[in-house]
C-alpha cells in the first residue's frame, strides 16, 4: 500500500512536470485520490519535487480544502456564512449530524461521509448551500439534506455525485453539459457593460489594431478603476507592469471572490466567460504578457471543465494561443490555477504566493506585483469584473464607458445582494446608485442595517441609507447583505469576526492575535459580562490591528467591531454592566472563577464577602 | 548601492540615508532605535512581527521592509506608535505561554527586553493559554513552542545562513505553528547545536541544552542596559 501510494504520488508530480511551482496542484490531486494528505504522501511529494519536507507540510496545512486527517468519500461542506445562518444553516447542520450520526468535523465509521462547515462558497443568494465534494447544492433544508444523504447511501457505486444531487438544472450555462449544476444565476438586472450580449473577438480585434500603449490609453481615458474594492486605476496598473523590466510578464485574473456575501464572479464565469477571457487577452497584449493565469477559487471547481472548454474553443477560433487573430508574433494563452480554500488568497500578493505553490501568505510590498510579481516577474493582477469592463471599453470605446456612472466612478457595478430581501441575486447598476433605490430593486423593506462590501466593509444603519454606491462614497467590491429590523448587529459582528479568525494567514502578529482578542471581548459583552471601559478597549485594539497589519485582511478585519461600535452603539450599551461603586470590576464573575478554581482543586473554596457573609 | 545621499526626517530630526537602505537600516546608522523583533542583521527582512511599525508621510509601514526615499517624513517615537508597539508585544505574550521566571532565556530574551523597555509589567489582554508542543527529541537542542512568537528568524537563518531548511510553519491564523523538517521531530532533522538558526531565536524557543545558567541571571545581556541601547548614542539613554 505504501509503495503504491509513493508511486502514485510520484506519478502525480511527474504529470505536472515535477515543477515545484505546481505544488498546490499536486496536493489537490493527492487529496482527491487519497482523501487526505498524510505524512507518507508529504514525504513522497517532497522527494519527487525536491522540496524541503517542512515546506510541503506548510502548504498542505494552510488550505481548508486539504486535510491531514482521512476524509470520507463524500465531503459535505456546509456554508457557514451569515446569510446561510440567517436562512437556517444550523438546522441543516443538525439534520445532517443526526442523519450521518457524526458531528461537524467528523467522518462516518464507514468512511463514506465527512461533515464540515466552511467559509462563504459564493451562494449567498440561494442559502443555505453546501458543497458535496465539488457539487454545489443550493437552497438546502433539513429534510432535503437528509434525503440527499440517503440518496448517496442508496447508490454507493455512483461516482458522479451530480447525478444523485441535482434534480433540476439552473438557468443559462448552469445546464450546460459540462456544468450540470442546480445553481441559479439570479441575474435580476443585467446592465449594458457586463451582461449585454457579446461577440467573441469583437474587443480583441479592435485592441490588436492599436499599439499596446494605445490600448492602455483607452482604458485610462475610460477612467476604469479596479472592481475588487480598492479601486486602483487599471490603466495605470497596466502601464506600470508594461514599463517594468522583465523577460516575461504575466496577467493574472483574481477569480477568488471570497468576501462573504459576494457571488457576482460566479455569474460572470457562468454566463460571460468569453468576455472575461477577452479582457484577459486584451490586458495581456497591453502589458506585453504571453501567459495569463485564471486563479479560480476551489468553491467554483464545478465550473472548471466548462471554462477549459471555452478556452479550448477560443484557441480554435484563433482568439487564444499563438498568433492571435492571425497576427504572427502575438501570443497569449491562459491556464487555470485552482485555489484550495483560503480567503486571504483573494489578496493579490497572497494569490501570487498560491500560484507559485507556496503558503497563501501575502508578500512584502514594495516591490509591487507590477514590478516583481508571479515568479518575480512583472505581473498585473486584475479582478474578473474589471477585465470584463476593459474588454467592453475596447469594443465600444472609452467615451461610451465613461458616460455611464459618475465622474469619479465610471461604468457599472455588479452587486451581490443577499440576506433579508425578496429578490436576492446579482444586479448591474450604474455607479452612483443610491442605496434607497437598490433596496427598492431587491425588495428590502425598511432594513435595520446593510453590510456593504462584506465583513471587510461596513455595517451601516438607517442614518447612512441616503448614501450611494461609488468610489467616493460607499466603495465596495459589491456585496450587500441586508438585515431586517429584528436582527442583532452584535451577533452579525461576532460571526464575521469568527470568519476573520479562521481566515487570517497568521503571518503578522496584529491580525493573527488581534482578531482573536477582538472576538473574545465582543463575545464577553454579548454574554452580559462587559463593562463601559470595554468599548474603548475594542476601539483601541481595533485601530491597532488596522494600523499595524501587513495586508488588506488585517487592515479591514476589525471593521465588523468598529462599524457596529460607530453605527449601532446602543446595541452594545444595552448589554454593559455598570460599575457597582465597590471598586470591583463589573465584568468579573467571582462565582464562575471560584467554580473553576474549585473544580481544579477538587474541593470547594470558601469565599468571605466584604460584610462577612460567605 | 550608490554613494548618493538623501535626507529623511525622523521625529523632526533630519538624518542622511543611502538609496537602497530600509528605514530601519538608515535610522540605525543615525543612532535612532526603532524597536524590532523579527528583524535580524544578516537575514532578509520578514516584516511579520510589526513591532517596527512607523508612520511614513502619515502611512503606517514596517521600517524593516520599507525602502527609504528622499524627503520621507517619518514618525517613530510618538505616543500613538508607542501604544501600538506595546499592544503588539502584549499580543505576543498572551498568544503563547511565557513564564519568564522559569525560562532560562530570561535576561537574554528580546521579547522580555522589549516589554521592559516599554514599561510593561503585565499584558492588558487576556491570556489565551494555547496548547503547544515541546520537542525535546534532539540530544543537543530543545524546542519549546510555548515560547515561540512565530518571527521566522530560525526559519530564515536555517536557509540563508546554515544552508539547510530545518524549520518552517504549518497551519494558519491562530493555529500557525513552528514545524521541523521531519516527522520524527527535531532529532530527525539535520539541525546541529552550532546552527545559526538556534542562536537566532529571540526567545527561549530554541535553546542549546546543558548551558542554561552558564551565565547567571544578573549578568545577562539585558540585565543592565535596555534593548536598543547599543544603537542609541550614550547620551540618549542617560
Amino acid at each position: 500500500m505504501e509503495r503504491f501510494k509513493e508511486a502514485a504520488v510520484a506519478a502525480i508530480c511527474d504529470g505536472l512536470g515535477g515543477d515545484r511551482g505546481r505544488l498546490l496542484d499536486v496536493l489537490l490531486e493527492v487529496q482527491r485520490q487519497f482523501g487526505q494528505i498524510d505524512g507518507e504522501s508529504i514525504d513522497a511529494v517532497a522527494a519527487a519535487l525536491g522540496v524541503a519536507r517542512v515546506d510541503v507540510e506548510g502548504v498542505a496545512t494552510f488550505y481548508s480544502f486539504l486535510s491531514s486527517e482521512p476524509t470520507g468519500r463524500v465531503v459535505i461542506r456546509l456554508c457557514d456564512d451569515v446569510p446561510d445562518q440567517m436562512m437556517g444553516a444550523d438546522q441543516v447542520a443538525e439534520a445532517l449530524e443526526e442523519e450521518l450520526g457524526i458531528g461537524v468535523g467528523e467522518t462516518t465509521a464507514d468512511s463514506e461521509f465527512t461533515l464540515l462547515r466552511t467559509s462563504c462558497i459564493g451562494l449567498s443568494d440561494q442559502a443555505p448551500a453546501a458543497l458535496f465534494n465539488d457539487v454545489p447544492v443550493p437552497n438546502l433544508g433539513p429534510s432535503s439534506s437528509r434525503r440527499l444523504v440517503r440518496e448517496i447511501r442508496a447508490h454507493p457505486r455512483e461516482v458522479d455525485l451530480g447525478k444523485l444531487l441535482v434534480r433540476e438544472y439552473g438557468d443559462g450555462a448552469n445546464s450546460h453539459d459540462l456544468v450540470r449544476s442546480a445553481v441559479k444565476n439570479n441575474l435580476r438586472r443585467p446592465g449594458e457593460v457586463i451582461f449585454a450580449p457579446m461577440a467573441p473577438g469583437a474587443a480583441l480585434t479592435k485592441a490588436l489594431a492599436m499599439s499596446p500603449a494605445e490600448v492602455i490609453r483607452e482604458v485610462k481615458t475610460a477612467r476604469l478603476r479596479g472592481r475588487g474594492g480598492a479601486g486602483f486605476p487599471t490603466g495605470m496598473k497596466w502601464e506600470f507592469t508594461r514599463a517594468a523590466e522583465g523577460a516575461e510578464r504575466y496577467l493574472v485574473c483574481n477569480a477568488d471572490e471570497g468576501e462573504p456575501g459576494t457571488f457576482k464572479d460566479r455569474v460572470i464565469l457562468t454566463e460571460r466567460p468569453d468576455l472575461l477571457f477577452e479582457g484577459m487577452t486584451v490586458g495581456g497584449y497591453a502589458i506585453g504578457a504571453r501567459q495569463g493565469i485564471l486563479y479560480l477559487r476551489a468553491e467554483y471547481a464545478y465550473l472548471r471543465r466548462y471554462l477549459e472548454h471555452v478556452l479550448a474553443r477560443r484557441r480554435e477560433q484563433g482568439l487564444l494561443g499563438q498568433s492571435l487573430c492571425g497576427r504572427a508574433g502575438i501570443d497569449f494563452d491562459i491556464r487555470i490555477q485552482m485555489g484550495a480554500g483560503a480567503y486571504v488568497c483573494g489578496e493579490e500578493t497572497a494569490l501570487l504566493s498560491s500560484c507559485e505553490g507556496l503558503r497563501g501568505d501575502p508578500k512584502n510590498r514594495p516591490p509591487f506585483p507590477a514590478q516583481r510579481g508571479y515568479l518575480g516577474r512583472p505581473t498585473s493582477v486584475n479582478n474578473v469584473e474589471t477585465l470584463c469592463c476593459a474588454a467592453r471599453i475596447l469594443e465600444l470605446g472609452p467615451g461610451w464607458f465613461a458616460s455611464l456612472g459618475s465622474r469619479q466612478s465610471t461604468g457599472t457595478k455588479l452587486l451581490s445582494i443577499s440576506g433579508d430581501c425578496t429578490r436576492r441575486g446579482v444586479y448591474e447598476v450604474h455607479f452612483g446608485t443610491p442605496l434607497a433605490e437598490i433596496f427598492a430593486l431587491c425588495g428590502a423593506d425598511e432594513p435595520l442595517a446593510v453590510q456593504v462590501g462584506g465583513p471587510s466593509g461596513q455595517l451601516i444603519g438607517a442614518a447612512d441609507f441616503g448614501r450611494s454606491v461609488c468610489f467616493d462614497d460607499l466603495a465596495t467590491g459589491g456585496a450587500l447583505v441586508l438585515f431586517a429590523a429584528w436582527r442583532d448587529p452584535l451577533e452579525i459582528a461576532s460571526r464575521y469576526m469568527s470568519f476573520f479568525v479562521h481566515e487570517s494567514c497568521g503571518f503578522c502578529t496584529p491580525c493573527r492575535v488581534g482578531n482573536v482578542l477582538l472576538k473574545e471581548r465582543l463575545d464577553r459583552i454579548r454574554a452580559g459580562l462587559g463593562e463601559p471601559a470595554d468599548l474603548d478597549y475594542l476601539r483601541e485594539l481595533g485601530e491597532s490591528v488596522k494600523t499595524a497589519s501587513r495586508c488588506g485582511l488585517g487592515q479591514t478585519s476589525p471593521n465588523p467591531v468598529l462599524s457596529t461600535l460607530a453605527n449601532f452603539r446602543p446595541a452594545y450599551e444595552r448589554l454593559l454592566r455598570q460599575p457597582s461603586g465597590d471598586g470591583a470590576q463589573p465584568g468579573f464573575d467571582l462565582a464562575a472563577k471560584l467554580a473553576t478554581a474549585s473544580a481544579l482543586a477538587g474541593r470547594r473554596s470558601v469565599h468571605v464577602g466584604p460584610q462577612g457573609e460567605s | 548601492m550608490s554613494d548618493e545621499t538623501i535626507t529623511l526626517t525622523v521625529d523632526g530630526q533630519r538624518i542622511p540615508a543611502r538609496p537602497g537602505q530600509t528605514i530601519l537600516e538608515a535610522t540605525e546608522a543615525a543612532g535612532i532605535y526603532v524597536p524590532r523583533l523579527c528583524w535580524m542583521k544578516e537575514l532578509l527582512p520578514g516584516g511579520s512581527c510589526r513591532v517596527c511599525t512607523v508612520r511614513v508621510n502619515g502611512r503606517a509601514q514596517a521600517a524593516c521592509t520599507q525602502p527609504v526615499a528622499s524627503g520621507m517624513v517619518i514618525e517613530n517615537d510618538t505616543p500613538e506608535l508607542r501604544r501600538l508597539r506595546r499592544d503588539i508585544v502584549d499580543m505576543l505574550f498572551v498568544e503563547g505561554n511565557h513564564f519568564c521566571m522559569f525560562c532560562e532565556k530570561s535576561g537574554n530574551c528580546e521579547l522580555q527586553a522589549l516589554a521592559y523597555r516599554f514599561g510593561i509589567t503585565a499584558p492588558r489582554f487576556p491570556y489565551l493559554f494555547p496548547q503547544r508542543e515541546v520537542d525535546a527529541s534532539h540530544p543537543e537542542i530543545l524546542l519549546d513552542r510555548n515560547r515561540c512568537i512565530l518571527c521566522a528568524r530560525c526559519v530564515r537563518a536555517s536557509r540563508e545562513l546554515d544552508g539547510k531548511a530545518v524549520f518552517g510553519f504549518t497551519g494558519r491564523g491562530p493555529g500557525k505553528r513552528l514545524a521541523v523538517a521531519s516527522a520524527d521531530g527535531l532529532a530527525g532533522t539535520d539541525a546541529e547545536r552550532g546552527d545559526r538558526a538556534v542562536a537566532a531565536c529571540p526567545t527561549g524557543t530554541l535553546l542549546p541544552k546543558r548551558v542554561g545558567y552558564a551565565v547567571p541571571v544578573g549578568r545577562r545581556r539585558f540585565d543592565h542596559e535596555p534593548i536598543g541601547a547599543e544603537i542609541e548614542p550614550a547620551t540618549a539613554s542617560e
